[in-house]
């Protein structure tokens, strides 16, 4: 294995780690503040006990978060000095920002999880809020750098320097807003899912008590908007995608061809060697009006770049027919639940259709490989870019020899705590309430 | 002194911020490893009291203290890009270290928190935190005494264009990076591995566990059995501070360079006198039990130590060539940053002054669990 490789495959092993962790780190505090504040309104303690149930979903992952995320602000040094050197003060911006959110998170979140008999009620739910909040902040702007990778702005390159530095303009880059929406979405409709699956399941063994039922309508009532929205973002998404970064398109979809009247290329296996997509389900002048509203528009294929800086077409292709069939069943069974919850007149009417839970069931992980596979289009579409155009991988990775050893010792850190953290959560979410509870609950007063 | 004020740069500005910042690391996340040691040595008849004190002062806030580390580490690469990346091809290999010993030590402290597991599960939990508690101030305090003694600068030079390489410039070719006389351990193991780093590591150790075991003692108000646990620990822990420091400025004043200017002559010395008197008050405020009075001694202690070094090497960023204002960010970077940060701190400061008051606050703290 290179150093190249081994430094991408660190880099890519603790990305998907750590976007699981702050997916669920930013979903569950929403689920948990709606549930204080249903138990608040309604005085149903079951609505209580969901929300501190919640509330150490959210601390676990929160603290496995914010360890993952450190290790990544020193990776981004550690694997890649001569990218931070370059861009450090360019996108630094959305960093410091993101700073003070995740300060702010930390701060409420110790209020809420330790502050349930030490502060009032309210002051306890506004803590929540601010917790849910600062942590779709901290999301935000981590895209949003992200996304500065991908459509560079804000410097100005003479003579091989950047000059001109506008941190700014660098944030407001041309897709900070498509990304930040998409992703935003993405973790609250993986977590809802995620989290209304696991409750389908337990209804579906025959659990149909009441608790279940009132999580399962919490879980869809965030993740199945976010759903039925996520398809409009990714509408934008692509077509800031197919202006900014033609190669990502062509590779995403597998456009080997420029062409006018481009289709849009269901599944299929992009060819390299042949230059062409086969067994795909071409759907005429869909990709020309998808990506630019306009079914004579011209799709840039990969011929439009030099071989040299092609992604890795098959890897963007695959992974993104995943994602929007994965992001198309999860809309498809929300528009469903939204239909029966209409019909039945009561969110409990959702726990009595058992082929709706068996199809909410099937989709727990759904929107976390969704995920995962978004991730890979955007990542490994960029290659061989670190910043598109200006920056390649091979020029920013650390000249220390033997990076093997790192990413060996961090993947068997990051698998074992990936498992701790599957086996904590089984024991907190899928526990049912009366059971007996360890030493984490000892601190919580009752309710007041 | 006064002249070094008068003529700051913007950059020297924002540099002397990352030591505020640092400071605020050292004194609250600081203080949590010191609470994972006594966890790891809680010992006598109290011994479960004493660990369950360290959890319940720690579990409310560690995570605020830890984000200091990561303001820390973003000031750094978004104002010093240049020292950064430095730092982080250098240190490579004990920065690793210090990550893993992040991530076990807050990862176990959760999991042990919230384990609905047998006893036994939640001790192997409890392990893992204390002893990541141990290690990692050693390789924090590793990493500083190597940037202090200037070998980390050194072997940078040796793979760096240095000073002329163009601020913002793209990336230099990888293999311009390989010096002739090059090996692995001459450039990613003996810059940081020297007796001098180790004993900073050891005085870090040392330190963070004697701000624990004081802090602790304000803690355990109320039950004077503990209180005088954690006063013996504090004591201890403060001797151990000593020596040590004694051994790193006696190592380090042989090897010359920053250490020499540290105990050499001009403002420095006053410092140090400053950070003696006030480890000779911690002790007296500890023996006489004013335990609100010696936490306050502690943390001027560790303070001016943290403060002199930051004195003794400035202007430089990475001793011995590698400057504050060389390895800046453009100005105006630097400018929007510390805008930021002012703005941040209107919404920080009364949020963590909350959160103090509500769990640290005289009367808060509960008498020990069940």
């Amino acid at each position: 294995m290179s150093d190249l490789l081994a430094a991408r495959s660190q880099m890519a092993m603790s990305l998907a780690f750590h976007i699981i962790f702050s997916v669920i780190g930013i979903g569950l505090p929403l689920l948990m503040v709606i549930a204080e504040w249903r138990w608040m309104r309604t005085g149903d303690s079951l609505y209580l006990e969901l929300a501190k149930r919640w509330a150490k979903g959210a601390a676990i992952l929160f603290a496995v978060g914010a360890v993952s995320g450190t290790v990544l602000s020193f990776e981004l040094g550690l694997l890649w000095p001569n990218f931070m050197r370059f861009a450090g003060p360019i996108i630094g911006m959305p960093f410091s920002l993101e700073g003070f959110a995740f300060f702010t998170e930390a701060i409420f979140l110790g209020l809420y999880l330790y502050g349930w008999d030490r502060i009032g009620r309210r002051a306890h739910l506004f803590s929540g809020v601010v917790v849910a909040l600062s942590g779709v902040l901290s999301g935000i702007f981590v895209v949003m750098a992200n996304a500065w990778m991908n459509t560079p702005a804000g410097f100005t390159i003479v003579d091989g320097q950047a000059v001109d530095v506008r941190p700014f303009a660098a944030m407001a880059n041309p897709a900070a807003f498509s990304q930040t929406l998409h992703m935003t979405l993405a973790a609250y409709a993986a977590t809802g899912f995620g989290v209304a699956g696991i409750h389908a399941i337990m209804i579906l063994r025959g659990q149909t008590n009441a608790f279940h039922r009132r999580a399962l309508a919490i879980a869809l009532a965030v993740g199945a908007p976010a759903s039925l929205l996520q398809p409009l973002s990714g509408d934008v998404s692509a077509r800031v995608v197919a202006e900014t970064q033609p190669a990502k398109l062509a590779a995403l979809e597998g456009q080997f061809a420029t062409e006018r009247g481009a289709p849009l290329r269901i599944g299929g296996w992009p060819d390299v060697e042949r230059r062409e997509t086969r067994w795909a389900l071409e759907i005429p002048y869909g990709l020309s009006l998808l990506a630019f509203h306009d079914p004579n528009a011209e799709v840039k294929g990969l011929d439009s770049v030099p071989r040299e800086d092609w992604p890795p077409v098959a890897i963007v292709h695959v992974a993104f027919q995943i994602m929007v069939a994965l992001g198309t069943y999860m809309a498809l069974v929300s528009l469903w639940a939204a239909w029966r919850a209409w019909r039945g007149r009561s969110s409990t009417a959702l726990a009595e259709d058992r082929r709706l839970l068996r199809a909410l069931a099937l989709a727990t992980p759904m929107g976390f490989i969704a995920i995962e596979a978004g991730w890979t289009v955007t990542e490994v579409g960029r290659q061989p870019w670190v910043v598109q155009g200006i920056v390649r991988t091979a020029d920013a990775v650390t000249p220390m020899p033997g990076l093997v050893v790192p990413f060996l010792v961090f993947t068997v850190l990051y698998v074992l705590l990936g498992a701790i953290v599957v086996y904590m959560m089984r024991q907190h979410i899928a526990r049912v309430p009366g059971e007996p509870s360890g030493d984490g609950t000892r601190r919580e007063a009752p309710a007041r | 002194m006064m002249d070094i004020l008068r003529n700051l740069t913007i950059a020297e500005v924002t540099a002397w911020v990352v030591v505020v910042a640092l400071n605020a690391y050292v004194l609250f996340g600081g203080a949590d490893f010191g609470g994972g040691v006594w966890d790891l040595f809680a010992s006598g008849p109290r011994r479960e009291r004493q660990r369950a004190l360290v959890a319940q002062a720690i579990g409310p806030i560690w995570e605020a203290n830890h984000v200091w580390l990561i303001v820390v580490v973003v000031l750094l690469f978004v104002c010093f890009p240049i020292a950064f990346s430095g730092l982080a091809t250098i240190l490579h290999i004990p920065l690793s270290l210090m990550l893993i010993g992040i991530v076990l030590r807050g990862s176990a402290f959760v999991f042990r928190a919230y384990s609905y597991g047998p006893r036994a599960e939640q001790r192997r939990w409890g392990l893992v935190f204390a002893v990541s508690s141990l290690i990692t101030p050693i390789v924090l305090g590793i990493c500083v005494g190597a940037v202090v003694s200037g070998t980390v600068g050194e072997a940078l030079a040796k793979i760096d264009p240095g000073p002329g390489f163009p601020l913002g410039g793209l990336p230099p070719s990888r293999n311009a990076a390989a010096p002739p006389d090059w090996t692995f351990a001459s450039l990613y193991v003996q810059p940081w591995l020297s007796p001098f780093s180790v004993a900073v590591g050891v005085m870090t150790l040392a330190l963070f566990s004697f701000l624990a075991a004081v802090y602790l003692t304000v803690e355990a108000e109320g039950d004077p059995e503990l209180q005088h646990d954690f006063q013996q620990r504090a004591l201890v822990a403060s001797g151990a501070a000593l020596a040590t420091a004694v051994v790193t400025l006696i190592i380090g004043a042989a090897g010359g360079g920053v250490m020499e200017r540290l105990v050499g002559t001009g403002w420095s010395l006053p410092l140090l006198a400053a950070s003696t008197i006030a480890a000779g008050g911690a002790i007296v405020a500890l023996v006489r039990r004013r335990y609100r009075l010696a936490r306050l001694a502690a943390a001027a202690q560790v303070t001016l130590i943290l403060w002199g070094w930051a004195l003794a090497q400035f202007p430089l960023i990475v001793p011995p060539s590698l400057t504050i204002d060389a390895s800046a960010a453009p100005s105006r970077v630097l400018a929007q940053t510390l805008a930021v940060l002012a703005g941040g701190a209107a919404v920080l400061v009364p949020s963590l002054w909350y959160l103090l008051k509500v769990f640290k606050s005289r009367g808060s703290a509960v008498a020990h669990p069940d």
